[in-house]
């Protein structure tokens, strides 16, 4: 099948257009926050809050409610406890977040596994983007609009705490609460992407389209759009692949967005490999 | 009015002891030096009385009002290794990031501060650069864009630290003169400084620290022998480097 009767496809069968319609707003969205955790130097925690929203999504199943709060709820408690046990010992951040995500993990794997079937957790794991719901895709697209509408509201914070957070906490902003508002989005992003592409693989989608922007533009504003624009393309390649091939979905979007990053990592006009070996035989020569 | 008031300022890391019982006053209207060796608590000052860091006092005052209430008024420029210079920002974006303060949430930036940024980048001599990212820029270029974002915030003190730490001569001009004229127009600007030989060229008052306060006042009080041996040790070598009124 060629990508075009992949497009046709779309118009006919509803499931397909649900998975396409979740998968690029989830593209876009991860593209976005991504951004600022890469800029952030907060790869790691990106992939622990992603881990940590596993026993909320178990709770909530347990309690009857909407699973979304559960795992926000765990999601800041596991970036709460790592600030603390960082803070109040001599444990550096990075093993703080080896500790505290594992056992959250961990947590999350024996609560679903006594309440649910060992596919419902493969799905939550891996994502199953071709039985989204209307319900999963309305709940993305929800989220989607809160967590861009919350970047567009407090870009100004999230630029200057990134870029120079001493210089913002000087003139009386709290870093520590802008922090906790892009922690949040991440668990709502993480619960977003559950369909998609799933707990393990929603990593990817935060840190490599954010790179492969980073690798081509001098500008905040653009990165973001770059981002969003490399997570749609390879949610929608993806997508296809997974489709036509019938292989997982989230994995075939991270690949794809692997692809993406790989090709600019080589031929990106300012940061990339061959200009990097073409300016450094420039400098032999002369 | 005092620029800076502090009485009996403690800070410790962990165990031990950064600041102790520091106790000093600025009047307004002066460029201070704070020197003294690496370790003595100078960045730990200017951290201190921002409340960037935990410390004890019994009194912070800046302008005459608590830290709080103060901070728009001052403006901070952080040491130059603070900063990620990959970060993807062109220098004019930089230097609007000095309206910040006083924009408050939700508001961008609008013209007028594009403009402000934009005369704030001509007096350091940099607006040729605007559009560059920051990275492409030399060391002395990159803290007089600094300098040209403490100017956008348009405060009463400036508390710069280590401003000419891997400067070429050229900026260290440019800033030096720019920080006199400030001076002159009646800021107060706080320079935590290492260069002992320019000291007494640069300051109207220096601060010697050394865990505590060794010494403060004009330079050639500050400046002789016997203190700056109590601070530095008995480092021989070094003292004849620096011009020692004794």
């Amino acid at each position: 099948m060629n990508f075009l009767t992949f497009i046709e496809a779309t118009f006919q069968y509803d499931f397909l257009q649900k998975a396409l319609i979740t998968s690029v707003m989830v593209g876009i969205i991860c593209g976005v926050i991504g951004c600022f955790i890469i800029l952030r130097g907060m790869s790691l925690m990106g992939d622990a809050i992603s881990h940590a929203v596993l026993p909320g999504v178990a709770i909530s199943y347990l309690l009857g409610i909407n699973f979304f709060i559960g795992a926000v709820v765990t999601g800041l408690l596991t970036a709460l406890g790592i600030g603390f046990v960082s803070q109040n010992s001599r444990i550096k951040n990075d093993t703080a977040i080896g500790i505290l995500f594992t056992s959250a993990f961990a947590l999350g794997i024996i609560l679903i596994s006594f309440l649910r079937s060992s596919s419902d957790l493969y799905h939550i794991l891996f994502g199953n983007v071709l039985a989204v719901r209307p319900s999963d895709m309305w709940m993305t697209l929800i989220i989607g609009i809160i967590v861009l509408g919350a970047i567009y509201l407090f870009y100004k914070e999230l630029l200057v705490t990134s870029f120079d957070p001493t210089m913002a906490a000087a003139y009386g902003l709290s870093t520590r609460l802008v922090h906790y508002l892009l922690m949040t989005m991440l668990t709502l992003v993480t619960v977003a992407s559950l369909q998609t592409v799933g707990i393990i693989l929603v990593v990817a989608m935060l840190i490599t389209p954010a790179a492969t922007a980073y690798l081509l533009t001098n500008r905040l504003s653009r990165m973001i759009f770059l981002s969003a624009g490399f997570g749609t393309i390879s949610s929608i390649v993806g997508l296809y692949f997974s489709f036509t091939y019938n292989l997982s979905s989230g994995a075939s979007i991270v690949l794809v967005a692997t692809a993406l990053f790989a090709l600019v990592f080589v031929f990106s006009p300012r940061h990339g490999l061959l200009r990097k070996w073409k300016s450094s035989k420039k400098e032999l020569t002369t | 009015m005092y620029a800076i008031e502090v009485e009996q300022l403690n800070v410790s890391y962990f165990e031990t002891t950064a600041l102790e019982k520091l106790s000093v006053r600025f009047t307004a209207g002066q460029l201070v030096g704070i020197i003294g060796p690496n370790g003595a608590g100078k960045s730990t000052f200017i951290k201190a009385i921002m409340g960037l860091i935990p410390a004890g006092a019994k009194t912070i005052t800046l302008l005459g009002q608590s830290t709080k209430e103060a901070r728009t008024r001052v403006a901070y420029v952080p040491q130059r290794s603070a900063i990620d210079w990959d970060f993807p920002i062109r220098v004019l974006d930089a230097v609007l990031i000095g309206c910040y303060p006083k924009l408050g949430l939700f508001k961008r930036p609008t013209k007028q501060h594009r403009a402000l940024a934009v005369a704030c980048l001509e007096r350091v001599g940099m607006q040729d650069y605007a559009n560059r990212q920051i990275g492409e820029l030399s060391g002395g270029q990159q803290q007089r864009v600094f300098l040209a974002r403490a100017l956008a915030q348009e405060a009463e003190l400036l508390l710069l630290d280590e401003p000419f730490v891997g400067v070429d001569a050229g900026s260290e001009r440019v800033i030096i003169d720019l920080l006199r004229t400030l001076r002159n127009e009646g800021k107060t600007i706080v320079v935590v400084h290492h260069d002992l030989s320019k000291a007494a060229d640069y300051f109207d008052t220096l601060m010697l620290l050394n865990r505590q306060l060794v010494a403060v006042g004009p330079p050639k009080d500050v400046l002789h022998a016997k203190t700056i041996e109590g601070a530095y040790g008995n480092s021989l070598a070094f003292l004849q480097k620096v011009e020692v009124t004794s």
